[in-house]
């Protein structure tokens, strides 16, 4: 069945609803940034993987090498991991700063100490 | 951390080995994988390292908030510093083949010098974000 | 430097001045320079306004590699419209922080501010004027966290769970837009627009295009605050400082619904985004139902800034509904709107700031009598309120008639009753705050409070007379705005 020789889709079908759904449904200030990172590995890997040119080395300039994987996947993957990194640097600097405002890091606490207002 | 012994001699033997590599990863960009971000999160790391083990009152003797933001601000500017460069020398922004004599020489340059201000910046940023989520009282 | 280089000067001076202002410790060099840098960057946005307008399109390669290859930045009169909002909204709000950031942000802080406040400003004018589909992801997400930032700069600690919930938003809005131009690329192998332009007409029956234009859409439609995807909004405005929510309201969802129009008009073209999709379908209604639903809220609202939050997500969909008429005049009506609201939004949040200065609190209730103790900030707000209302002689007429004008000529007769709806749920909601400021006394007598300085009032009644300007002379904003709509859809048709 050629459904599971595109394996690699499948994988970032399953982390991206994984990572989307943890966003979603935690409770968690800091689960969610970890259902973010998530998301976003599931992206990296869909770059990846559409990069790859079968039959094709690393793309790093050799003398015995014909052909090789597309690089511009992987330098556009660079921008979004660091991206990323940034983006979860500032969440949990967020996460930091409310659990110092409100002493709890659950949404829902959060959520009756600011109707309380 | 700072009383056990085995921690202590291990990372004074492995912190240089990690900055080193991390010089390594920096300047092999052309030729492998690296490049100036993943040379700077290394590099980062060995002070994270250090600020680990040793406590983060060390790492401030060793390397000031102040001198952060000062390398922060400067690999910044040193990269868009360097398109300024070439726009002043007629190219379009970052067309490293104005830099040289010759084209090859020039993007060799161009890549050189920019990789090292996204490096720098990268390096002190992951230690100022270390530093400030560590530094804090709970 | 001649004026080819303009468009990347566009974006890298702004670039340039955050590090700089980083390094500087004293509040006030810091926003000497902002202050400087938007003003150069008005000025270069008009100028290649002008330039676009005599000689056509222009095209700036980086790096000296020629498009495709290389990252184009195309800057066209649709650009040029949008730069010289974004980066005229910018100086008048920095004009007016010199006095408001000192009011807002602790003092060791102010750089810090500044900093973040140029690096949202080069994302925002990156986003408009790169002409590469990765490039414009890359300035979206600079422009998000940036503006993540200035939300949590705020004293309340409220204005951290709003930036932590903008952030989820946010972050998921733009990897969905990064999932997109990844299919993009996996089927063309380009990612330069135009080359995308031309390449994806012989691809209009693949499926993975039809799932990139859906993650596209929907990532878009959270940055934008397109209803249901506008939960983040009210309680960002309300709870950031007041500078920052009048600059994010003028500026950052309109970006979103220029980068709409851009992809939809001009990369994936209206006969594959509006006959091969449902996207008109689906735009008329969640445009109609944001309208509909966020006036209606708006209405109960006890805090200004959160009603005039709500009222933002009502007048994207006014904006959303011009774009999914899939004509001319529609697009020309959405183009409109982008100016005025961010004139009106733009006025009126200053105006708030005023008060809030002086009454300290935007709870509607502590407004009470602030049109005797206020006088001038207080009109100010009326003339504001009018507009969004969509009084002849404002700016928010001009563009409620263009839009009226489009919906009749695309025979869309149902909207009418929306647009009309909308406009009559702003009077009850604008007339509220009137109320309250002119028809009911102060709880003290003679408080404090008085007149806001004349460098806070200045900036505001910059943007009120703006609305009065562009709504009587319309020949900068209609006709830039047609002149846009038409190259947009002549570019695919």
């Amino acid at each position: 069945m050629d459904m599971f020789a595109l394996y690699n889709y499948w994988v970032v079908i399953f982390l991206m609803m994984t990572g989307f759904y943890v966003v979603i449904a935690s409770g968690n200030l800091v689960k969610k940034i970890i259902g973010l990172n998530l998301f976003q590995a599931s992206v990296f890997i869909l770059y990846i993987s559409m990069g790859k040119v079968s039959g094709g080395a690393a793309p790093i300039l050799r003398e015995t090498v014909q052909t090789y994987s597309n690089p511009l996947p992987h330098v556009l993957i660079l921008t979004a991991i660091v991206v990323g990194v940034a983006t979860t640097a500032l969440g949990l600097a967020l996460v930091v700063r409310i659990k110092e405002a409100y002493g709890t890091t659950e949404e829902d606490e959060i959520h009756s100490q600011d109707e309380s207002l | 951390m700072r009383d056990n012994p085995v921690l202590r001699v291990v990372t004074k033997i492995t912190i240089p080995i990690i900055l080193l590599f991390s010089l390594y990863v920096q300047f092999h960009g052309d030729y492998g994988p690296g490049g100036g971000f993943q040379a700077g999160v290394i590099f980062a790391a060995a002070f994270i390292l250090y600020a680990l083990v040793f406590g983060t009152q060390a790492v401030r003797i060793v390397v000031s908030p102040s001198i952060l933001r000062l390398l922060t601000a400067s690999g910044l500017l040193l990269f868009a510093g360097v398109g300024t460069v070439t726009m002043l020398l007629g190219g379009h922004y970052l067309d490293y083949d104005t830099l040289a004599q010759n084209p090859l020489l020039g993007q060799h340059l161009g890549i050189f010098l920019v990789e090292l201000g996204v490096g720098i910046t990268v390096a002190a940023v992951m230690i100022t974000v270390f530093l400030a989520f560590a530094g804090r009282r709970d | 430097m001649t004026l080819t280089q303009l468009p990347a000067l566009q974006v890298i001076l702004p670039l340039i001045a955050a590090p700089v202002c980083l390094l500087l410790r004293s509040g006030r060099l810091a926003w000497l320079l902002s202050i400087l840098v938007s003003t150069t960057a008005l000025i270069i946005a008009v100028l290649l306004l002008r330039l676009v307008l005599e000689n056509g399109t222009i095209s700036y390669t980086y790096g000296g590699w020629a498009a495709p290859w290389g990252i184009e930045y195309r800057v066209d009169i649709a650009s040029a419209f949008v730069l010289a909002i974004v980066a005229g909204i910018s100086t008048v709000v920095l004009l007016f922080s010199r006095v408001g950031a000192s009011w807002e942000i602790k003092s060791s802080e102010q750089s810090l501010f500044y900093t973040a406040y140029l690096l949202c400003l080069t994302g925002l004018l990156g986003m408009t004027a790169t002409g590469d589909a990765f490039n414009l992801f890359v300035f979206l997400e600079i422009s998000s966290l940036s503006s993540y930032v200035l939300i949590a700069m705020g004293p309340d600690r409220r204005g951290l769970t709003a930036a932590y919930q903008y952030l989820i938003m946010g972050t998921i809005g733009a990897t969905f837009i990064l999932i997109a131009v990844g299919l993009l690329y996996m089927i063309t192998g380009t990612l330069n627009m135009t080359d995308l332009a031309n390449r994806l007409p012989a691809l209009a029956q693949s499926r993975t295009l039809r799932v990139a234009f859906a993650f596209l859409t929907v990532g878009l439609g959270l940055k934008l605050a397109l209803f249901p995807l506008h939960l983040w909004l009210p309680n960002a405005y309300t709870y950031a400082p007041h500078v920052v929510s009048a600059f994010l309201a003028a500026t950052a969802t309109k970006v979103a619904v220029y980068v709409l129009l851009r992809f939809m008009y001009g990369v994936f073209g209206s006969s594959f985004a509006f006959d091969s999709m449902p996207l008109q379908f689906i735009l008329m209604v969640l445009g109609a139902l944001a309208v509909l639903s966020g006036s209606t809220v708006a209405v109960f609202q006890h805090n200004i800034k959160r009603m005039l939050g709500y009222s933002s997500v009502a007048q994207i969909g006014y904006m959303i509904l011009g774009l999914s008429l899939a004509s001319v005049s529609g697009l020309t009506a959405t183009l409109v709107h982008l100016l005025n609201h961010a004139l009106m939004k733009g006025g009126l949040f200053l105006a708030v700031a005023c008060m809030a200065y002086q009454l300290g609190s935007t709870r509607l209730a502590d407004l009470a009598g602030a049109g005797q103790r206020m006088p001038w900030t207080s009109a100010a707000f009326v003339v504001g309120g009018l507009s969004l209302i969509g009084i002849p002689l404002t700016a928010g007429f001009i563009s409620k008639w263009m839009l009226v004008v489009a919906v009749l000529e695309t025979g869309w007769w149902p909207l009418l009753i929306v647009i009309v709806a909308g406009s009559l749920l702003a009077v009850v909601y604008i007339w509220r705050v009137i109320e309250m400021i002119y028809f009911r006394s102060a709880a003290t007598a003679d408080g404090p409070a008085q007149e806001a300085h004349w460098s806070l009032l200045a900036p505001v009644w910059l943007l009120i007379a703006a609305n009065i300007y562009f709504g009587i002379d319309t020949q900068w904003s209609v006709d830039v705005a047609q002149l846009a709509a038409q190259l947009l859809f002549g570019v695919h048709a």
